[in-house]
């Protein structure tokens, strides 16, 4: 296969392969969720929250892997146990990022303790900590469609009680809304959506999608609304920018993927207030 | 102030809001106020004041219904205070503005009529005009389509203001609005405040470290200080004799020549700032 000029062909070229075709469905899907649940954890600052669900997902995967279940499925058990633990272990706790920290670093401990007991492929291990897409199976995509469905019903069921609870956590607690259920169902979304995503990013390059493409999209939307709709284009044109340069190179697509993301942020944090212009300044 | 102008006063005949019977507060093991007594009635301005760690928030969180009272009772409209009262508009002393995030102002006024919601909307329109006019009640519409990281503080006690506003209650709490604004802003916001109590007949209780801006404004104050909490209006329980046989200390209200006060003997200076 080669690279050529012409764009039309060389996507006709990339999706005659089967893992391409998959990669792209289930990019597509993770994109759309991570660019909306990235919203919200940048929001709520849940940065690290999110980053150890990623860790403790995969503790959870080298165990599946262990025992021979799909990993996916051990990443989910592992990131909603301990999501749920962070969440009620921490709930208003000004030592939060201790305890996260404390159950994150037990949790890579087991999960490289599962690793060592595993004698098969070390490959497993890397796919885990930095991605494979270009090895999702269709199964693999079906979960993720599935996932997906639950993580996006749950978003628009909690939509605007989770914005204002974010926004204004004391007056929304003082008009009745149940503020400590809706963090936990949030953390236990956050902990499905890193599950799925790890398989674009990997355990370590988690923040590429899951932070990034928010963190630019509120410099560039005042609207909530417009801000997720501006994350998740961002997380869909990485994504998709992404493999299709991998496929025609040989590094890997998360490689790209954060790369993108990268320069992206800083542009926006660079040319920020130009692209506002100055009518929007303050007066 | 005399006793004669107060009686012909038609405030007096306004249903009353809230209503405080040996009402004591404080948590399991520590008591922060006991056996307070007053009332608060529909269009009252009224200041809470007192030294930090008196137990002023507690009495907004009474209110709340984000606690009980440890004795006594207290009634709100005439029932038991239940967290979520729609009647209640509510700034609390701190709040997080993200710099990070540009959120527009107009987005948390309009999260305090449908926040409640579950469910996604595109917003409704009605939500976004209600969330308009709440902010043009309090000068502050041309501030709608602002980031709010990049408000002063003035503006940005206009929009919580308009927040509280919005879903037109009865009773406002404001926690210390007047904390990090400078003395032109805190005379501005004290106005606005002032001229929503007068025309929207809301009743407010606002916490305040210094009350000589409020003066002019008030009708009633609320003091709490060493455990002990004495209401009425500012004249008459703002005086040496009144405060003294309270505390069973000597206390002493100082006057200066432009009116304003300090209160010396409990806990050192407050009022004077």
């Amino acid at each position: 296969m080669g690279f050529s000029l012409n764009l039309a062909a060389d996507l006709q070229q990339m999706w005659q392969y089967q893992f391409m075709q998959h990669a792209f469905e289930a990019g597509t899907m993770i994109a759309i969720v991570a660019g909306i649940m990235g919203y919200f954890v940048v929001l709520r600052r849940s940065t690290f929250v999110a980053h150890a669900y990623s860790e403790i997902g995969f503790a959870g995967a080298a165990g599946g892997i262990l025992i021979g279940i799909p990993p996916i499925y051990g990443m989910l058990l592992g990131s909603i146990f301990g999501g749920s633990s962070i969440a009620l272990l921490s709930r208003r706790s000004t030592h939060r990022d201790v305890y996260i920290g404390i159950i994150l670093a037990f949790a890579l401990g087991l999960g490289l303790l599962f690793l060592s007991l595993y004698t098969g492929y070390a490959t497993e291990a890397i796919s885990i900590l930095f991605g494979e897409i270009l090895g999702i199976a269709w199964g693999d995509v079906v979960n993720t469609a599935a996932f997906s469905l639950i993580i996006l019903g749950g978003i628009a069921l909690l939509y605007r009680p989770l914005l204002f609870s974010s926004l204004d956590e004391e007056v929304a607690e003082a008009k009745g809304l149940p503020t400590l259920f809706i963090g936990v169902a949030f953390l236990l979304l956050v902990a499905v959506a890193v599950s799925i995503a790890i398989q674009v990013t990997g355990v370590l390059l988690i923040f590429s999608l899951m932070v990034t493409p928010a963190a630019t999209a509120q410099h560039l939307a005042p609207r909530p609304s417009r801000a997720i709709l501006v994350s998740v284009m961002i997380a869909l044109a990485v994504t998709w920018v992404g493999l299709f340069v991998s496929f025609y190179s040989p590094y890997p697509a998360s490689f790209f993927i954060t790369c993108m993301a990268f320069v992206l942020y800083v542009l926006v944090r660079v040319f920020h207030h130009k692209i506002r212009g100055p009518g929007e300044q303050k007066g | 102030m005399d006793i004669s102008e107060s009686e012909t006063r038609p405030q007096n005949a306004e249903p009353v809001l809230v209503e405080a019977e040996n009402l004591t507060a404080g948590y399991p093991g520590r008591t922060v106020w006991r056996e307070a007594n007053f009332n608060i009635k529909k269009g009252e301005f009224v200041a809470i004041i007192g030294p930090n760690g008196a137990g002023k928030t507690t009495l907004f969180r009474l209110l709340l219904g984000l606690k009980r009272p440890m004795g006594g009772t207290i009634r709100l409209f005439g029932s038991e205070p239940k967290r979520g009262s729609p009647r209640i508009g509510y700034v609390p002393q701190h709040h997080v503005i993200d710099e990070e995030s540009h959120i527009e102002s107009m987005e948390i006024v309009r999260l305090a009529l449908s926040g409640k919601r579950w469910g996604f909307s595109l917003f409704s329109n009605d939500d976004r005009k209600a969330a308009l006019l709440a902010l043009e009640g309090v000068g502050a519409a041309e501030l709608a389509h602002h980031p709010m990281a990049e408000l002063s503080g003035g503006e940005l006690q206009r929009i919580f203001l308009a927040e509280a506003l919005v879903s037109n209650p009865d009773l406002l709490l404001l926690d210390e609005p007047l904390s990090n604004l400078d003395m032109r802003r805190e005379r501005d916001l004290l106005r606005l405040v002032n001229d929503v109590v007068r025309t929207r007949d809301v009743a407010a209780l606002l916490i305040a470290h210094n009350i000589n801006p409020l003066l002019p404004y008030l009708d009633k104050v609320i003091y709490i200080a060493n455990g002990k909490v004495a209401s009425g209006k500012p004249g008459e329980v703002l005086t040496s004799e009144s405060l003294s046989a309270l505390y069973e200390i000597p206390v002493e209200v100082l006057h200066d020549s432009r009116g304003n006060l300090a209160i010396v003997g409990i806990e050192g200076h407050h009022g004077d700032e």
